[in-house]
């Protein structure tokens, strides 16, 4: 999932002064910022669990804590390409929200007098505009940065303005509700979700997943004579890998259905209710699903194609890019077109799981998001960052808050917790990588 | 010669501009941010009013920004206002205007936000009964148990104002411990989003043990109703809200919201053209009818001020909203299954 493009080292430095942990991150090439993120969230939920009196680190917590860091999670997926070829997106919020009064509009005002409420094909019609709306959104903004070459952080700094201005315009202000049956789907919500059996298929399918990146990762460095790493932690990587994927799906499984919804599915399938209670696993939520399903493609695409490899040669240099004979410009121009696609993704989870279109969806979101990208270790001089990284940072924000929230801590403090937590994450990396450099 | 002439034509000039101001009273209104739909409601209500006087009304927006309002006001000034309605972005930087405008001899009237000019004309509706009516129904459906406070944006004043309404009819049985405060939060914004996040959080530490909630406005209770629905416990749980939104009346209809407080924008509008128009007359602040002392801002200072009354809009008088031409009775009862809402059918 680790979509650095640093490539294989080309040589390894054999330091027998190295202790076990160095020798470990070693072999296995772990990122030390990466596991460095880990442990400090594992220090945080662990410090909120006993603060919360038990209940942060209870499956209900950590399924809805996955939940409401979905929207952001997806944002953060472009932002790390755009910060990475040195461009800032500062419209995502306000796209956002246009974006959801767009498909508000349309399955509430558009296509119930001429399909019917409730249509099947309302979600459908209704995805397929937003996402072709953020497209068109992020091609244009993106148009103007590339080739008029007006600043990024000036033509999102206008989006930011216009996209809410826009939001106000699609319904002079008011909040459309409520959303298509099967569009609240994406939301998560009460129905949202995909059940047990899925949910392991899903976990089965990561664990495969992992086996076989590293086995063909091996194949490769074989093939052209780079250095393996050693059996011994191939296999560890395949098993804590593994492990992880397996244990959190068997932590969101433990979340059962609310007794409320299970007594109304007991009752729509005839079943008895019994005495001790109905344990219905919901599983993992549809939005969570979209957001990791949107990590793997980001990453996928940043790792392993031209474009992705050209997003991270430009974020190096941009003239030796150039002069090496890569179209930057139309590669900065998509880059904004997948924002404007995800900007429509977040929206059409977060008006879903709101069961509403309003007017502030998505206020401030392009801070969250740029800080998530940030902790998670993107480097604002470009040419370096993780989707992986980006994903942990967001996880590590929403918890800080959520986490806060359950603590009885107010809405002020919380935003000064966070702001202080940015520039310390920031702060600790920069000290460090100045001291390895 | 000539100068004499151009000087005597300026003064004619002059005399021409005060005799037409004379003639018509000029109302003068200054726009904090003309974008939220709801104003437009309040501009025709003043122009119906001012319209049947024959007076002439002129406007600015300020667009959000204090400094620009303070600018607009001495603007309409120049413009030849003869009494000022401020809705203003920020109730202490544009004092030193509105003083210029009391100065002048100008009389201002702060509309919907409080401007603390003892000199200065307060309207508004009740924010503090906005509370109280916000909380009645949710009381009396759940005089005891786990209530739930989702105030608004920590910067707004009337997020307190309302708060403290509420207080006035629970604060009895908070004290006796017959409620208790189950999770109390500020929401960023007012942002319905934020507001879904507080609920989960509380309905996870409680355990889902809420029997009750005070939003204070419709939008938040939007967050708060979705929050309760992913429990299963939507309809439940009694959920206050404010505003009168269209996707709240809708759910009070549906039976997810207890109560949505409804203050008519047109009324709000409507009155204070009938004051500014008093006013313009040369009626004394304290002189117009229906104006009482209030000194509850923050800094104490005593003014005139005429409160409205909102109405609570509960399931029995969804009928006042659609009769009222606020919303059209197919929006208010979308969804609604027939037979269990009188005004639905």
């Amino acid at each position: 999932m680790v979509a650095e493009v640093s490539g294989a080292p080309a040589h390894r430095a054999e330091g027998p002064t190295l202790g076990i942990v160095g020798r470990f991150m070693q072999a296995t090439e772990v990122d030390a910022r990466l596991l460095g993120m880990i442990v400090a969230l594992a220090v945080v939920w662990v410090g909120f669990h006993i603060a919360s009196q038990a209940v942060f680190l209870t499956p209900r917590n950590l399924w809805n804590l996955s939940v409401q860091t979905a929207t952001i999670a997806v944002l953060a997926n472009g932002m790390v390409l755009i910060i990475v070829s040195r461009n800032i997106d500062l419209s995502v919020g306000s796209l956002m929200g246009f974006i959801g009064m767009i498909m508000g509009a349309v399955q509430t005002q558009l296509l119930p007098p001429l399909l019917g409420w409730d249509h099947p094909a309302t979600w459908l019609i209704t995805v397929v505009i937003g996402i072709a709306s953020g497209a068109l959104i992020g091609a244009f903004q993106g148009f103007i940065i590339a080739y008029l070459q007006v600043p990024a952080f000036i033509v999102t700094l206008g989006g930011l303005l216009v996209w809410r201005g826009a939001a106000w315009w699609v319904a002079s202000g008011k909040t459309l509700a409520p959303m298509d049956t099967t569009f609240q789907l994406f939301g998560g919500g009460g129905h949202g979700s995909i059940g047990a059996t899925a949910s392991w298929i899903i976990g089965l399918l990561a664990c495969a997943g992992l086996v076989g990146t590293i086995v063909s990762g091996r194949r490769q460095r074989r093939r052209f004579n780079f250095p393996l790493r050693p059996v011994w932690a191939e296999i560890t990587l395949g098993v804590i890998g593994s492990a992880a994927a397996l244990g959190a799906v068997a932590v969101i499984n433990a979340y059962p259905m609310p007794v409320g919804l299970a007594k109304a599915y007991a009752t729509a399938h005839n079943l008895q209710w019994p005495d001790d209670g109905l344990f219905i696993s919901l599983g993992i939520a549809v939005p969570v699903l979209i957001a990791i399903g949107s990590a793997l493609i980001v990453s996928f695409i940043s790792s392993r194609t031209r474009f992705g490899r050209y997003v991270f040669a430009i974020g190096g240099n941009p003239e030796a890019a150039e002069l090496g004979g890569i179209n930057t410009r139309w590669v900065i121009m998509k880059t904004f077109i997948l924002m404007g696609v995800l900007c429509a993704v977040a929206a059409m989870i977060a008006t879903a799981r709101l069961n509403a279109a309003t007017n502030a969806l998505g206020t401030n979101n392009e801070l969250y998001t740029i800080a998530a990208v940030i902790i998670g270790g993107t480097s604002f001089a470009g040419g370096v960052g993780t989707i992986a990284g980006a994903m942990l940072g967001a996880l590590l924000m929403q918890s800080l808050q959520s986490g806060m929230q359950l603590m009885g801590i107010d809405a002020p403090l919380q935003n000064v917790v966070v702001g202080a937590v940015l520039v310390l994450a920031v702060g600790i990396d920069t000290y460090y990588r100045r001291r390895t450099a | 010669m000539r100068k004499l002439l151009t000087v005597s034509l300026a003064a004619a000039g002059l005399l021409a501009t005060v005799g037409l101001a004379a003639a018509q009273t000029i109302v003068g209104v200054s726009w904090n941010n003309f974008q939220e739909e709801r104003w437009k409601t309040d501009e025709t209500a003043i122009k119906s009013v001012l319209d049947a006087a024959g007076a002439k009304y002129i406007s600015t927006d300020a667009q959000s920004s204090a400094d620009k309002q303070v600018t607009d006001v001495e603007n309409l000034i120049s413009q030849g206002a003869n009494v000022l309605i401020v809705l203003a972005q920020d109730s202490d930087a544009i004092q030193p205007a509105v003083q210029k405008a009391v100065d002048a001899g100008i009389p201002v009237i702060g509309y919907d936000r409080l401007i603390e000019n003892p000199k200065a004309f307060y309207i508004t509706f009740d924010n503090k009964q906005v509370g109280v009516l916000e909380a009645g129904p949710v009381f009396k459906l759940k005089p005891k148990g786990n209530y739930v406070f989702i105030k608004g944006n920590s910067a707004d004043p009337n997020a307190d104002f309302v708060k403290s309404g509420q207080d006035e009819v629970v604060g009895a049985a908070v004290k006796s411990g017959d409620i208790k405060n189950v999770g109390e939060s500020y929401t960023d914004n007012w942002d319905p989003a934020n507001a879904q996040k507080e609920m989960e959080q509380f309905l996870t530490k409680n355990n889902n043990k809420v029997d009750a909630v005070l939003s204070e406005n419709d939008g938040m209770a939007g967050g708060v109703v979705a929050a309760l629905a992913a429990q299963g416990l939507a309809g439940q749980v009694p959920v206050s809200g404010q505003d009168g939104d269209h996707a709240a009346l809708n759910r009070v209809a549906l039976g997810t919201q207890t109560v949505s407080v409804w203050k008519d924008a047109r009324e709000l509008g409507k009155g204070a053209a009938t004051v500014s128009l008093a006013l313009a007359t040369g009626t004394a602040l304290d002189k117009v009818p229906g104006a009482v002392q209030f000194n509850g801002g923050p800094k104490k200072v005593t003014m005139n001020s005429l409160f409205l009354k909102p109405v609570p809009i509960t399931v029995d008088n969804l009928n006042v909203v659609i009769d009222g031409g606020w919303i059209t009775k197919d929006e208010v009862c979308k969804g609604v299954k027939p037979g269990t809402v009188k005004v639905c059918g």
